[in-house]
């Protein structure tokens, strides 16, 4: 905008002065319609971000009142065992969810079979858990994994398997949870996949077919390769999903302070929940915004190396 | 899942930005600020129990009837949020102007001047010693008691019937307790004697710690007591029940909650307190199957006691009028209309009804307690120790380090956590 005023203001003829007003209100009137988000997002993201940064540099006690500290909470960080214990846990939750992206192509592409009956009850199905409440699939869930008197032991018990404490052993704890997080994700990666395939032209289809490719082979050489613009997407959103992975864990292992009781919460432990613990249970704000600071850096490193390795898998069209 | 972790950063987003601007929209009371002349005056006041909700609004009722002048609004936070909330409040100056306090977090509130001390010379004599204590921090009281609870071992009698073994009596010993577990421990039916619990200290490990003769924290909160030999005889007790199967493993005790057990007719002795009574009169399955005895002794007999307290905010416009309401809510009156609908009342002597409430428990075993009751440990900032303590001790639950060893490094830990308070 400035460049437009300065243009203006030498000696040009009326015409462009007047083409250059009504461009000028035209840039104050989009300025003015994305006023509102941009405020919005300026006072209640943007704002807090620099703060929580500002704030990982203090000591900052319960009631405020902070003491610059410099780096002291990130010297601090790298040598915290539960701050890399947690990174671990949350990368390997990451990974294997990622892992699991295919699992929703496949159910997606069975969805979208045609003439297939009772295609809308499936897809209620598949996405009933994604509009349930979090802490709701969790409590059922806790249930269902429970040692001694869960449903999944007793099947088992009936094939006469002895099943673990699924969330209370460490040798088993995180497995479960992705399970957990893989069916309730699995609803809303469906959909979009869903979409991908659906906005896939049929003209594809019918050359290859009559090229002689079958059903396999049409998913594997048309299906995969058009859809890869949707697994890009699908997989930045889940890798950001999965680091920020807090309500899952807080109920399941046990919620809030209590949870640390049980024995496999070292294996469980996230990087949010120990910012948690550390923001809002022992009084350590100034290191919580470290460790917030460090996944945020982590999360936009790895979004960052998605965009650049897209070049290598995805195909647009 | 997206949308819950956002909301938690929210929160915390929420609370830098009320810190950002610290003046706040105030509590509702603040906005009148009547200097002089005694106009109305509407106090807030932040509770966290929804049953006693009710009770409260009926003593700010009373209290408005004696001092017409003054209004008092009841808040209610679900425990859940409560102590966010009130951080976040008190961080942006807009606390409520009286408000619940408890143990773990008085000498937070205290030592970083949240709270208002009491100035006027008050007869705390009439509320058990270790309680004032709890709420007297540099010498200076700062809330009076509302309620308070101790500890005891509620017992299945059909359990016990069953397994031919005597009800607890007045003064036994940890030997008895140890062989009456051993007998009622039923392995082919799933039954233990007990659950050596682990994540509620107040109802297990504080208890057996006082027991043994050792402590959790010196007198002066300047020194962990977890390296104390005596203290780890406390811990032991625990750990050595679930060596002998006598309790559920850590695990099972994860699945499923020694309160969800003891309901299922699952544990024969259950460590509990006082506020117990609410669930197990109300819950089908222990309502006639439950009796209620005094903690074992061991070296010598003790509970902890605990209770809340009323407090005020140091930043209150009106500290005049928080004082007389908090002065009300100590005094013999309220404590009388507490005892018919609420839990134990601090105030000696008027416990009567809440005895009397539930014929089919003993309940006086909880008042008798009192006598010999420890006080709840505490620091300046007990959040972080308590953290240390399950995080050190589950280790020595599961058996993978021996007690000693936790105990060790958890005084270590707690040590290096109370140089920085």
């Amino acid at each position: 905008m400035t460049l437009t005023t300065t243009r203006s203001g030498a000696a040009h003829a009326a015409p462009v002065k007047g083409k250059d007003r009504s461009r000028r209100s035209e840039a104050l009137w989009g300025l003015a319609f994305i006023a509102p988000t941009g405020l919005g997002l300026a006072v209640f993201y943007l704002w807090p971000v620099l703060q929580t940064a500002y704030f990982s540099l203090t000591e900052w006690g319960a009631f405020g009142g902070h003491t610059w500290t410099g780096f002291d909470n990130y010297l601090r960080l790298a040598g915290d065992p539960e701050v890399g214990q947690a990174l671990r846990n949350t990368l390997l939750y990451t990974a294997l969810g990622l892992a699991a992206i295919p699992l929703a192509i496949v159910f997606a592409a069975l969805l979208n079979v045609k003439g297939l009956r009772g295609v809308g009850a499936y897809r209620t199905l598949f996405f009933l858990p994604v509009v349930t409440m979090p802490v709701a699939i969790a409590m059922v869930w806790r249930w269902l994994y429970n040692g001694d008197y869960g449903l999944i032991n007793h099947l088992l018990a009936l094939v006469g398997l002895d099943g673990p404490n699924w969330v209370s052993d460490p040798a088993t704890a995180l497995y479960a949870l992705v399970v957990v997080g893989v069916w309730s994700s699995l609803g809303y990666n469906l959909i979009i996949f869903l979409a991908g395939m659906q906005a896939i032209p049929k003209e594809y289809y019918e050359a290859a077919a009559i090229d002689g490719a079958g059903p396999i082979r049409q998913f594997f050489k048309v299906t995969v390769p058009l859809l890869s613009p949707t697994a890009f997407f699908v997989s930045v959103v889940s890798v950001i999903g999965s680091l920020q992975l807090f309500d899952l864990v807080y109920v399941m292992s046990g919620s809030g302070a209590a949870a640390r009781a049980n024995p496999a919460f070292p294996r469980l432990q996230t990087v949010v929940q120990l910012f948690y613990d550390r923001a809002f249970v022992t009084n350590d704000r100034g290191y919580a915004a470290a460790i917030v600071m460090m996944l945020l850096v982590i999360i936009i490193a790895l979004t960052v190396l998605q965009f650049r390795l897209q070049r290598r898998w995805v195909h647009y069209g | 899942m997206r949308k819950w972790t956002r909301v938690g950063a929210g929160v915390f987003g929420a609370i830098v930005a009320l810190s950002a601007c610290s003046s706040g929209t105030g509590s509702g009371a603040g906005t009148q600020a009547p200097k002089e002349a005694s106009g109305p005056v509407t106090l807030s006041y932040a509770v966290w129990d929804a049953n006693q909700k009710p009770v409260m609004e009926e003593l700010a009722a009373e209290f408005s009837k004696a001092n017409p002048t003054v209004k008092v609004q009841v808040q209610l936070t679900p425990w859940a949020d409560y102590w966010t909330k009130l951080k976040a409040a008190a961080t942006g100056g807009a606390a409520p102007d009286v408000f619940w306090m408890n143990g773990p977090n008085f000498q937070l509130y205290a030592s970083n001047g949240v709270i208002r001390p009491i100035e006027e010379q008050v007869d705390a004599s009439v509320y058990p010693k270790p309680l004032v204590d709890l709420y007297t921090y540099q010498g200076k009281l700062y809330g009076l008691p509302k309620d308070m609870d101790t500890i005891g071992v509620w017992y299945n009698k059909t359990l016990f019937d069953a397994a031919g073994v005597p009800y607890p009596k007045d003064g036994w010993t940890w030997t008895d307790f140890q062989q009456a577990a051993a007998k009622l421990t039923d392995a082919g039916k799933g039954v233990y004697g007990t659950a050596a619990q682990l994540g509620s200290f107040q109802e297990y490990q504080y208890n057996t710690i006082t027991q043994a003769g050792g402590y959790v924290i010196s007198p002066d909160g300047r020194k962990s007591g977890y390296d104390d030999p005596k203290t780890i005889a406390g811990l032991k007790f625990w750990t050595d029940l679930i060596t002998a199967k006598h309790s559920p493993d850590l695990k099972t005790m994860t699945d499923t909650t020694p309160l969800q057990l003891f309901e299922a007719g699952k544990i024969a002795m259950y460590w509990g307190g006082s506020w117990n009574v609410t669930e197990f009169s109300g819950n089908d399955y222990t309502k006639d199957k439950v009796d209620v005895a005094p903690l074992p002794k061991g070296e010598k007999q003790a509970t902890i006691i605990h209770g809340v307290a009323n407090v005020m905010s140091a930043k209150t416009a009106h500290p005049a009028e928080a004082w007389s309401f908090v002065k009300f809510l100590g005094s013999k009156q309220a404590a009388d209309l507490l005892g018919k609908k609420g839990p134990i009342p601090a105030y000696t002597g008027t416990q009567g009804d809440w005895v009397g409430a539930h014929p089919e428990f003993k309940l006086q075993t909880f008042l008798d307690a009192v006598s010999y009751a420890a006080p709840f440990p505490v620091s300046k900032n007990t959040a972080a120790w308590n953290e240390a303590e399950l995080t050190q001790l589950t280790k020595a639950w599961t058996g993978e380090v021996p007690v000693e060893q936790a105990a060790a490094t958890l005084a270590a830990t707690m040590n290096d956590l109370l140089a920085k308070e």
